[in-house]
């Protein structure tokens, strides 16, 4: 078996940098850049990306959640924690009878199914797209209600 | 009904998270602190260490879209020898739990941990006997990066801010590695 430098070695070289040439000069019409380059440029996500949750609130101000819990059970990962109490005409923050006075979500733990989105009754807690969440220490992952909750509006 | 206690000995992250204030020091000390740091954070070396679902995105991050190769890390390394940091990319179970930590020994001073995902930083939805509830029981971890799976940005963060902690890094400063034991304990 002989090996012909040309037809063997040669030719199939230059053949693959063809292809490697054809695209650099088709590069900004054909084929476009793919890389996002993400700290600068970001990607557009898709509509149904789950990441960060907020709580929200209606246009009077008053606050979705009514602190029933629902959310927590329905979390597969157990993420969640509600305290509830009565709204009083003196101090009233959500439309319903109750309100969530305490409502912790472990974000190491959440898994972003967005469950608690589903089981929600008033649509209080929506997954976002905030997906920059990384953190140093494991004690700045439980995300509280005043780090949740949307601000008020104008 | 025997009952199992286990006790677990937390410890904090291995390397001090220091404040954008640098205290006073030599010109040359700092000077080098500074040239060693961003050669430090801008090779980072990653030890491929994919044990889930969350391996799939870690490679998503190495491929063109998402290019780590921008932040210097693209030369993953199936040797813990080269390595400088070791993402731990998916759920650790308490039989794999002694490996990731003789590999972690065996990687060269300097090094990092970033823990991806739900499982490996916490456990996520896998509160169960097998599944070691947070890797920082075994090795003292850098950054948490949550999600399930974190998407490619979203590890691409935890790099940057694990490039921002190595920048801050002190030269004379050092790393006291305290024995870290995961006590079982039959009643």
């Amino acid at each position: 078996m002989s090996v012909n430098l040309f037809k063997d070695v040669a030719k199939p070289i230059m053949a693959g940098f063809g292809i490697t040439r054809r695209r650099l000069q088709q590069r900004t019409s054909k084929y476009k850049d793919v890389t996002v380059q993400y700290p600068e440029q970001r990607r557009e996500q898709y509509p149904r990306t789950r990441w960060k949750h907020a709580l929200k609130r209606y246009d009077s101000g008053l606050e979705k959640c009514i602190g029933c819990s629902l959310c927590a059970g329905a979390c597969p990962a157990r993420c969640i924690y509600v305290e509830a109490a009565e709204n009083t005409d003196g101090e009233r923050y959500s439309a319903g009878e109750r309100y969530a006075v305490r409502y912790e979500i472990n974000m190491i733990r959440c898994i972003f199914c967005g469950y608690c989105q589903d089981a929600c009754p008033t649509g209080a807690i929506v997954l976002e797209k905030d997906f920059e969440l990384a953190n140093y220490k494991r004690e700045s992952f439980i995300y509280t209600k005043e780090m949740l909750l949307d601000p008020m509006p104008k | 009904m025997p009952k199992r206690v286990e006790t677990i000995i937390l410890h904090d992250s291995s390397t001090p998270v220091i404040g954008d204030t640098q205290k006073g020091g030599n010109v040359v000390i700092t000077s080098l602190d500074f040239l060693l740091n961003q050669a430090r954070a801008n090779s980072l070396w990653p030890l491929t260490f994919g044990l889930a679902c969350c391996a799939i995105e870690m490679m998503s991050t190495v491929a063109s879209r998402f290019d780590l190769a921008r932040f210097g890390s693209e030369a993953f390394r199936a040797t813990p020898r080269q390595a400088d940091v070791m993402i731990i990319a998916g759920r650790l179970s308490k039989k794999m739990a002694p490996v990731l930590r003789q590999i972690y020994d065996q990687m060269p001073e300097p090094k990092w941990v970033i823990s991806m995902g739900a499982c490996a930083s916490s456990g996520g939805v896998y509160n169960n006997y097998a599944i070691v509830q947070g890797a920082d029981q075994v090795v003292p971890v850098d950054v948490y990066v949550p999600g399930c799976p974190p998407s490619p940005d979203a590890l691409i963060y935890g790099v940057m801010k694990l490039q921002e902690k190595v920048k801050r890094r002190r030269f004379n400063e050092i790393i006291e590695l305290t024995p870290r034991t995961i006590e079982e304990v039959t009643v």
